[in-house]
């Protein structure tokens, strides 16, 4: 087999095009940002229709402009996304190949999106995301990876061959690489080239994605249930309470993340049990939270608070036993056939709920501080409501919007952060296709072969993008009303 | 000084854009301030009127912007100004003062800085000379030592200091057009008196017109010489202020007169009559006349048929009306009165204070901690009884401890000494968690502020249907819905509103529910603290109207806190008035309205503004601020800003806090005069006879 | 103020004490010692030999005993060991048990001796210390006043095209962790792949001779990734104040824009962006670790990587209370320039 190129046959003559078109936008772009700064705030005109309309020299004309190259560059794009799809194998080259592999995403990407606008006037603060551009370009950034990790690891889709077979010869060889014939695989080359053990880089890339996408939210979950549950009494009552709880927060924020990181997540560390001990204090907080609201709800009515507390709770305990309890460390007390299954890095899963939990306690701290004196919180205490109903029911509802937007934030910043722990090799095994490893594998021969580290970068890099843009589309829409 | 207009407005339309719609803020307004003239320009929240100013100044931000019309000043259209021109007629020729004094200033910036600025952009002048110019201006707005105030940061300065430094600002260029929004809404009723006294002889003194800004009729009555009202974006009615207030000739203008308390309403002979309905929404308002809906003079057909334009009134100088029938309606027709009801007698005494105190500790510095300990004392001996069905009026500026009285009521905080009973049951040393449930749902409370009494992410049923929880009502939750239902009944709102959320409803209907909310638990004492201070006029009426016939049918005790004292005349029994802490006048409602006053209430009730032309009132200004609590004056808490203080012999009122003393049959008052002085005192509001 | 300083202080130290007990406990685990005992000594010694090992070495004491003996306020050990050598916490190499001092540790400027550089500590983290301080100086040198442009730019004329560039592009940098950014350089600049070889692909060389050459990478790498959170913030600031009431007072006042935005509101808008920036300080600390590591840059984020991959305690224990130094003195540091910047505070 031929290797593919880039773009392959059909790039050849849409690669100038599309280059030019580019390189007008960028043209454009700065022209107008330079004019932007000097000229006097655009004049806007009223037309009878009830809309504004800025008109405005060669301003007006370069955004003009900006605007079709924009469309003319959006639409070249989608040429090497779709004509793969009736061309024959190897047209479009790797660029259209990729696109192919990605097809059920597209799929699932479109049929959200669609949904998603039709009813977007029922759908609340969701719904409200796709009246901003930047909140829609994060959330298909985001849903892009949720959607391939699904389709990865679910369905087994996307990726071309398995992430950890190693094929003679292709040894960080470039993308595009024709493999041995008899090699087993969808297709007959290695998208983005082979690795320095000689595995497929696409298929490691979209396989790290997995990981990715189940852990950071899972972990920022926890670390908010633990912020929240500290949080709000410390906001609340203040005193002694919040002093201890606060100056605990900061001295976990003064330690330098990596050195904690090293610190904590090492073999020896994890044979002291030291994690398994803080899975059962961190992990513990959940229950607490869901037991005290529903409690607070539903304790005027004693039958319907047990008809409610006892299922909730019981589940929620069996899964908390089960995360706690692993074969072989300081915790295992449970029978085989009781333990749902286990985690094998849970001390990278501790360390990164602990990191973040700090940050999120003085968020929710500080907007507890401000919504307690709140009126309706002063007509919760007079009619004889308990601490805990007016700090989960009265305040916390309330604070909801800057918390959402924390959390996609956070998302992003776990995401990182299990980066780093993947760069510095802490805590994960070397096989395991996560960016941050693949990029540690990466960058040591990184002056010699660049192409192994640089996919898992990119999509490290679009992931954390998207749930940026994500958090900020959020915020714009929620301040909106 | 020539008859050329200073400010002309001519058919001003203004709207606003979102990416959805337009919306007029403004439409068809015209107006003219001569020199030395001031306009005033009234109406509700929302009608317009600051929209107005900043069409003016033409700073309406990025989605506004006039649609039609012209605004001539001194016979140039400001519309077709350069930036440049208009940079130079801002701050020099056109001044502005704000609602909000502390927002205004810089906090960054010194106070002298922020004054100097203005005569050193516009004329050029040195920094020297801008200093002494400043320093002229300070002292014009009476501010005691105004070389210390020029180098003091805004926050160093109370409120009405701030305020007058604003005032300042506005003069420094001496403009020939001053443009007044709201200047006193947030300062306190003593020290919006004196404000609003500098403002009106600064303008004398400067010879600078004025276009002054208020939802207050008796504040505009005070202040100038014209009024323009407005209503849902259109003037209805402008006139010289005798032709407005004696001769209205607009149905809207009628009504807001008869639902604000006058002196001379009663609750139970002549109660206010509220305007029906809800003020219409920018993007909602009806064709034809924007009042129609809500007028009882509306004729379908006619009054709803097309635009209506602004008619002369014949025989009044400049007097005009928006109303297509103003001429047809007999305008002084009495008022019909509903049903007058009979007073109810109070029972027994429910609620009693026995010298009761709360004292704070805190740190002397907030911010740095430690240092030493300060005691606030937030209550003074508090001692009064309350009875069923009887409104008691707590009247006070800030700082005066009435809020802290509500909380120690309620339990949230806990009485320093002192007893409270509830029906003989000592209740003040036990907090909320510690009372039974009766106890908690026997005393409620109603707050101030509509936009923060109701949590915003529950329904309005849920709401309730959590305090019937609470409270122990109903013994499931289709019998707590039934009686939700019933609340919602009780507060005239339609039963679909139990399944809306807070935001979708407006402020007198959030007040409403708060009010449910209250009686839920079928209290027998209702905390109402300031309940329609923040609601605008025409709603007032119809809240304040539904509170009491609560009560009347309840037999509750109502509490009400509040620093407007034509509403407290209007509907309280009793009057307790505070001063920092302190209750230094107590009793019926004929009582302390009519001499022998405290000191403090003559001056409170002077500063009132009431906007009715035959009322005369004598004229009381208070000198300087109301004292910190941190740190009050020694012996009487009022001697700093008393008139009276030099009647009393030997500075005894420096010394010693005076005794309570009884005047007449539930009378006391807490002041050094004489028998012989206090029996001197002119009553402060005179009706003249008509 | 003095007073607040006072008690600053008072809850640095305590901060201190804590941060270091926590690293002490950590690195004298078990399993640690077991490790650090096969590394130094055997790595084929049987159990009984490490439990020697760690007895001769004065590691087998109770841990607040050990602490104490580091922070130099419990006289060091002098142990009679099982292998017949008397070895005193105190006897530097070669230096003979009788002559050393009974008390060394921090406050005596006895920062320990590092098992891995095989020298004292105190000789080896200046040198690291200067080389990051160079570095760091370089970024903040770069990052916070284009930081600051960038944000006041953005946020004087909100929601405006030059506001919703700047602020994309703030967005993508926060987005961009150094290890990500670091690796893209990499193979931007330093390598033929793209075409544009222009820079050195790594540091080293950076320590003895900085040049535009070599440090350019390391320095855009850190100070990019900062500079965007730190835009963001000032822009939301400046946004925030350009609405302000006292800002429409001056407009009206008749003050031009140009004047409005430097004289009223930067003092304003950079409040909150200060305390911004000196919180930043610890967090650009992972970010060097990280440069350093990537751009084999022997400062002291490298150290700190060499020292916990190889359980050098003391030298751990060094890095952590100069990193916990930095961290309580940035802390205290924004807290008086926030009471300076602001008067509303400074006089009340």
């Amino acid at each position: 087999m031929e290797p593919l190129t880039w773009t392959g046959a059909v790039g050849a003559f849409l690669n100038p095009v599309l280059g030019i078109a580019v390189t007008l936008l960028v043209v454009a772009l700065i022209a107008q940002l330079v004019l932007g700064l000097f000229a006097s705030p655009t004049t806007l005109q009223a037309n009878p229709d009830g809309t504004l309309a800025a008109s405005g020299g060669i301003l007006g004309k370069i955004e003009t402009a900006m605007k079709y190259l924009f469309l003319a560059v959006i639409a070249l794009i989608l040429v090497y996304l779709i004509a793969p799809l009736v061309l024959p194998y190897g047209m479009v080259g790797i660029i259209g190949e990729m696109s192919q592999r990605f097809l059920p995403v597209w799929i699932a990407l479109i049929v959200t999106f669609t949904i998603s606008i039709i009813y977007k006037r029922r759908l609340g603060l969701y719904g409200k995301l796709f009246d901003s551009t930047v909140g829609m370009i994060g959330f298909g950034l985001v849903m892009f990876w949720v959607f391939t990790a699904l389709f990865v690891s679910v369905f087994d889709l996307i990726a071309t061959h398995d992430y950890l077979t190693q094929v003679s010869g292709l040894k960080n060889k470039a993308p595009g690489v024709a493999v041995p014939d008899g090699t087993a695989g969808d297709i007959p080359h290695y998208l983005l080239g082979g690795d320095n053990l000689a595995r497929d880089i696409f298929s490691r890339m979209v396989s790290g994605s997995t990981f990715v996408i189940a852990i950071a939210p899972l972990a920022t979950i926890f670390a908010f249930m633990v912020g929240i549950t500290l949080g709000l009494p410390a906001g609340y009552y203040g005193g002694l309470l919040d002093t201890i709880l606060s100056f605990v927060a900061n001295l976990i924020l003064a330690f330098p993340v990596i050195l904690l990181f090293y610190l904590l997540v090492t073999p020896e560390i994890v044979q002291t049990g030291i994690p398994s001990y803080m899975a059962a204090f961190l992990f513990v907080f959940p229950l607490i939270f869901f037991g005290v609201l529903l409690n607070s709800r539903y304790y005027t009515q004693p039958q319907k608070r047990t008809a409610i507390l006892v299922p909730v709770l019981g589940i929620l305990g069996w899964l908390y036993l089960s995360v706690i309890n692993q074969k072989g460390t300081v915790i295992d007390f449970l029978p085989a056939w009781f333990d749902l299954f286990d985690i094998t890095i849970l001390v990278v899963f501790v360390s990164v709920v602990f990191v973040n939990a700090p940050t999120v306690f003085r968020i929710v701290r500080g907007l507890t501080l401000d919504l307690r004196t709140r009126d309706y919180v002063a007509a919760a205490q007079t009619r004889g409501e308990g601490a805990w109903y007016i700090m989960l029911w009265e305040i916390l509802p309330n604070a909801r919007g800057p918390l959402i937007v924390d959390f996609c934030l956070r998302i992003g910043y776990t995401t990182i952060l299990l980066g780093t722990l993947g760069f510095f090799g802490l805590g994960l095994s070397s096989e395991s296709p996560d960016w941050g490893s693949t990029i540690n594998e990466g960058r040591k021969l990184l002056l010699i072969f660049a192409h192994p580290a640089l996919p898992p970068a990119v999509a490290l890099l679009s992931l954390v993008l998207g749930l940026n843009l994500l958090a900020d589309g959020l915020r714009e829409e929620s301040l909106k009303d | 000084m020539t008859d050329q207009p200073i400010l002309e407005i001519d058919k001003l339309s203004i709207s606003f854009f979102t990416r959805l719609r337009e919306i007029p803020a403004v439409m068809d307004f015209s107006a003219t301030v001569m020199p030395g003239e001031a306009l005033g320009l009234v109406g509700e929240s929302g009608c317009g009127k600051s929209t107005v100013a900043l069409g003016v100044m033409q700073d309406l931000g990025v989605n506004g912007r006039i649609v039609g019309g012209s605004i001539k000043f001194k016979g140039e259209d400001l519309c077709e100004m350069s930036p440049e021109r208009l940079r130079d007629i801002r701050g020099s020729e056109i001044a502005m003062i704000y609602q909000e004094p502390m927002a205004s200033l810089n906090p960054a910036m010194k106070i002298g800085k922020q004054l100097m600025e203005v005569p050193m952009i516009h004329e050029g002048v040195s920094e020297k000379e801008a200093y002494a110019r400043a320093l002229e201006v300070v002292t014009d707005v009476k501010l005691p030592d105004p070389e210390r105030m020029l180098k003091s940061y805004p926050h160093q300065l109370s409120g009405g200091q701030q305020q007058r430094i604003v005032i300042a600002m506005a003069l420094m260029s001496k403009p020939s057009l001053l443009i007044l929004d709201e200047p006193t809404t947030a300062l306190d009723v003593t020290v919006e008196a004196a404000v609003v006294e500098l403002v009106k002889d600064l303008g004398k003194k400067y010879g600078t017109s004025m276009l002054f800004i208020s939802h207050n009729l008796g504040l505009v009555l005070e202040t100038c010489d014209r009024i323009c009202v407005m209503y849902s974006g259109e003037a209805v009615e402008r006139g010289s202020i005798a032709d407005v207030f004696d001769e209205m000739q607009h149905p809207y203008t009628q009504a807001l007169f008869r639902s604000i308390p006058l002196p001379g309403a009663d609750k139970n002979a002549r109660p206010l009559v509220a305007i029906p309905g809800n003020f219409p929404l920018p993007h909602e308002r009806p064709d034809g006349c924007n009042f129609g809906p809500r007028c009882d003079y509306f004729e379908a057909g006619r009054c709803d048929a097309g635009f209506i334009p602004m008619e002369p009134v014949p025989g009044n100088d400049r007097h005009q009306s928006r109303c297509l029938k103003f001429q047809e309606i007999d305008w002084n027709a009495p008022i019909q009165v509903s049903d007058t009801k009979e007073k109810p007698e109070p029972g027994p005494v429910v609620l009693k204070m026995d010298n009761l105190k709360k004292y704070y500790e805190v740190a002397a510095n907030a911010l740095f901690g430690g240092g030493d300990k300060k005691v606030v004392k937030a209550n003074e001996t508090l001692s009064f009884e309350a009875r069923e069905s009887e409104t008691l009026a707590i009247v006070g500026e800030s700082g005066c401890g009435k809020s802290t009285f509500a909380k120690v009521l309620m339990g949230l905080e806990t009485a320093t000494d002192g007893a409270i009973l509830l029906d003989n049951q000592s209740i003040g040393s036990t907090a909320i968690e510690d009372r039974d449930t009766k106890t908690v749902a026997d005393i409620q409370m109603v707050f101030q502020n509509p936009f923060d009494t109701l949590n915003p992410s529950m329904t309005v049923g849920r709401q309730i249907m959590r305090a019937l929880e609470i409270f122990g009502v109903g013994a499931n939750d289709a019998e707590r819905r039934a009686r939700m239902l019933e609340l919602l009944d009780l507060v005239k709102l339609p039963r679909a509103f139990a399944d809306r959320m807070p935001r979708q409803l407006s402020g007198g209907q959030k007040q409403r529910v708060g009010i449910a909310r209250a009686f839920a638990g079928d209290a027998r004492i209702v905390v109402a603290d300031e309940p329609v201070s923040a609601l605008d006029v025409s709603v007032q009426a119809a809240v304040t109207d539904l509170l009491m016939e609560i009560q009347r049918e309840h037999k509750t005790t109502l509490l009400f806190i509040s620093h407007d004292l034509s509403i407290v005349r209007y509907l309280s029994d009793r009057v307790m008035v505070m001063y920092l802490g302190h209750v230094v006048e107590l009793g019926s409602t004929d009582q302390v309205f009519s001499p022998p006053y405290h000191p403090y209430t003559e001056a409170l009730l002077s500063a009132v503004p009431i906007a009715d032309t035959s009322v005369k009132k004598k004229h009381i200004v208070l000198e300087g601020d109301i004292p910190s609590a941190m740190n009050p004056p020694s012996g009487c808490p009022f001697q700093t800003r008393c008139g009276w203080k030099s009647k009393v012999a030997g500075g005894l009122c420096e010394k010693e806090v005076p005794p309570v003393r009884m005047l007449a049959e539930g009378h006391q008052i807490k002041c050094h005069l004489s028998d012989a002085e206090l029996a001197e005192m002119e009553p402060v509001i005179q009706i003249a006879a008509e | 103020m003095g007073l607040f300083i006072l008690r600053r202080f008072g809850v640095m130290i305590l901060t201190a004490f804590c941060l270091t007990f926590i690293v002490f406990w950590l690195t004298n685990l078990g399993p640690n010692l077991e490790k650090l005992a096969k590394t130094q000594g055997n790595a084929r010694m049987s159990d009984d030999a490490v439990v020697s090992w760690l007895a001769n070495r004065g590691y087998s004491q109770p841990l607040p005993i050990k602490y104490g003996q580091w922070l130099g306020v419990l006289p060091g050990y002098v142990i009679d060991g099982t292998d017949g050598e008397v070895r005193a916490r105190c006897a530097g190499p070669g230096e003979a048990v009788e002559e050393a001092s009974t008390f060394c540790g921090i406050l005596q400027g006895d920062w320990g001796f590092s098992t891995v550089a095989k020298d004292n500590v105190s000789a080896v983290l200046p040198g690291r210390l200067a080389n990051t301080g160079k570095l760091m100086g370089w970024v903040m040198l770069v990052m916070v006043p284009g930081a600051l442009i960038v944000g006041v730019l953005a946020g004087m004329r909100e929601g405006s095209r030059t506001d919703r560039t700047l602020s994309t592009a703030s967005i993508v940098t926060t987005a961009t962790p150094e290890y990500v950014s670091g690796v893209l350089f990499i193979s931007l600049f330093a390598t033929g792949t793209f075409g544009m070889q222009w820079f050195k692909g790594t540091a080293s060389s950076a320590v003895e001779n900085a040049t535009f050459e070599n440090f350019f990478l390391p320095v855009m790498t850190i100070a990019l990734y900062g500079m965007g959170y730190i835009a963001r913030m000032t822009r939301a600031s400046m946004a925030e104040v350009m609405t302000a009431q006292y800002i429409r007072t001056a407009r009206l006042k008749g003050v031009s824009f140009p004047k409005i935005v430097l004289k009223h509101a930067l003092r304003n808008a950079l409040i909150a962006p200060f305390t911004v920036i000196m919180l930043q300080i610890p967090w650009l600390l992972s970010g060097v670790v990280i440069v350093e590591t990537l751009f084999t840059y022997q400062g002291f984020g490298w150290e700190l990587v060499r020292a916990a991959s190889n359980n050098d305690i003391e030298m751990l224990l060094g890095v952590s209370v100069i990193s916990v130094f930095v961290v309580l003195m940035t802390q205290l540091i924004s807290d008086i320039g926030y009471v300076y910047l602001n008067p509303r505070i400074r006089i009340s």
